[in-house]
């Protein structure tokens, strides 16, 4: 079954436009509660209220504001709030192409892929064209009055756009203190090659669970069937290699088979 | 290894209040009685069926959590390309803790220098994260990532197969990258118009005195605020001290 696009525009290259739909790639598959009322066992109502008078405050009566410093708000009305909003657009405008991988993973936020709108060639020559070219295009678009930034990048036969974070939500590895690796000896890095060599292999995402949330879901599940269910008690630890130790342990035999104090 | 957020939400949160003023709060009420509900007289429930839900404690939860540990359990190593960008979610910086200087050091240059990834997973606040954990200028960074069943595919969405295309359109299309490539991202493309118009307002008002309130509000924790540079330093000034 298709899913359903959340979102329809073109992306604008000059004058050259693509129309496309916009799905989302990433589903939550996170567990979630509800809040329940401990009596009754049913959903508790929620309501925003004025905390001196306990009552409710009717959704029209409700005044946004800014909180400029603790205590301090500057109301905004809801005609400011809408003058401040992007003009809306079906542009995806691609404003430049950069190689692949330039773009830095810091500024990943929310992936989406692109499908074809209508007519479906001009669509899968664009993401033809950029990988043949290894490069991943930068995108701004507005959605849903949210003004976005992207990468434009070819996954496969097919297209994803992935949103990328704002300027100043980033701290750049390049504004942290470069450690140098002074100090280092040939040796240590030859030991340091050889332990990352011994755990060489290829990336196959399906190898990972997230465990935690599946032995939520079971326990859930066996419960709601009248199960008792044994709760873990003292929990093991999973015999597993830690790196840094290895790493630990090898340069501490390095250092004994030297004896040397390292400057 | 210690953690820090690479990231952090730049978004301008707007508050809720009162005609007069005062910052609305989020109150609980019985469905069936209308009452007023303490945090005692509520409890979670997962809903199994419509309506029907199995209610989880705290004390249960916790004890499916996995143990607690610093451990980043590195599992594996794999070229950086090979893992698809949809994947990360969320960067943190790593800062070597206590005596691991040089094997951050080590694990560092050596990745930096293979091009390589690794693949670990680790325990943060009773949760379980698959990371990449990946190398630059000297610095190791953690990426979180989505896992398999998280993120969708082409086909999961029923998005069409390839159609025939023409070698030529393909061309064109590729000078059409040509001409519009650079070297890389500018800032200046990420910068958050929407916000800074919003602080632009904001700061017009302020100065004016306009629609200006003071509300006294609940005092809240002090809010921990980590020098990641100076953490940084010291860790890897430590090394020398050594």
């Amino acid at each position: 079954m298709a899913a359903r696009a959340i979102w329809a525009g073109q992306i604008k290259i000059g004058s050259t436009a693509v129309p496309v739909k916009l799905y989302s790639a990433a589903q939550d598959k996170s567990i979630h509660f509800h809040i329940l009322d401990a009596k009754t066992k049913s959903r508790v109502k929620q309501h925003m209220v004025n905390p001196e008078t306990g009552e409710e405050v009717p959704q029209e009566e409700i005044q946004k504001a800014y909180e400029v410093e603790r205590g301090t708000f500057v109301q905004l009305s809801d005609e400011e709030l809408s003058s401040l909003e992007p003009k809306a657009s079906r542009d995806i405008e691609v404003t430049r192409f950069v190689p692949a991988g330039q773009v830095s993973h810091l500024w990943y936020e929310r992936p989406y892929f692109l499908g074809p709108d209508g007519n479906s060639e001009a669509y899968f020559v664009l993401a033809e064209a950029l990988r043949n070219q290894e490069k991943e295009g930068v995108a701004r678009w507005v959605m849903r009055k949210k003004a976005y930034a992207g990468a434009l990048r070819p996954n496969g036969d097919y297209l994803a756009l992935i949103t990328l974070r704002h300027a100043d939500e980033v701290l750049s590895p390049r504004d942290l203190p470069a450690p140098q690796a002074r100090g280092l000896t040939s040796k240590e890095l030859k030991m340091a090659e050889q332990l990352v060599g011994a755990l060489e292999g290829e990336f196959d995402p399906e190898d990972f669970r997230d465990e935690y949330g599946d032995r939520v879901l079971d326990f859930i599940k066996a419960k709601a069937k009248g199960r008792k269910v044994k709760l873990p008690g003292a929990r093991e630890k999973r015999p597993t290699v830690s790196l840094a130790d290895e790493l630990a342990k090898s340069l501490k035999s390095l250092k004994g088979a030297k004896e040397k104090k390292v400057a | 290894m210690d953690l820090y957020p690479a990231v952090r939400s730049g978004r301008a949160g707007l508050r809720m209040l009162c005609p007069d003023g005062v910052p609305l709060s989020r109150r609980y009420y019985s469905p069936e009685s209308g009452k007023e509900l303490d945090d005692d007289e509520m409890v979670r429930g997962y809903e199994i069926d419509k309506g029907k839900y199995v209610i989880v404690t705290d004390e249960e939860l916790e004890r499916l959590e996995p143990e607690k540990s610093r451990d980043i359990d590195l599992r594996r190593f794999v070229k950086k390309e090979e893992i698809e960008p949809i994947y990360f979610e969320r960067a943190y910086f790593l800062a070597p803790a206590g005596g691991s200087v040089k094997a951050y050091q080590l694990l560092a240059e050596t990745m930096e220098k293979s091009g390589r990834a690794g693949i670990a997973t680790f325990v943060m606040r009773g949760k379980e994260y698959l990371v990449a954990i990946l190398a630059e200028n000297g610095i190791l960074r953690a990426e979180t990532m989505r896992f398999a069943d998280e993120v969708r595919s082409p086909k999961d969405l029923g998005l069409p197969r390839p159609s025939r295309i023409s070698k030529t359109a393909v061309r064109r299309f590729e000078k059409l990258i040509q001409t519009r490539s650079a070297k890389e991202l500018s800032r200046d493309e990420l910068r958050d118009e929407q916000t800074e118009r919003l602080m632009n307002l904001v700061e017009r008002k302020m100065s004016r005195h306009k629609d200006v309130v003071e509300a006294e509000v609940a005092e809240r924790g002090p809010a921990r605020v980590v020098d990641l540079m100076e953490v940084l330093k010291k860790s890897l000034a430590r090394k020398r001290a050594a």
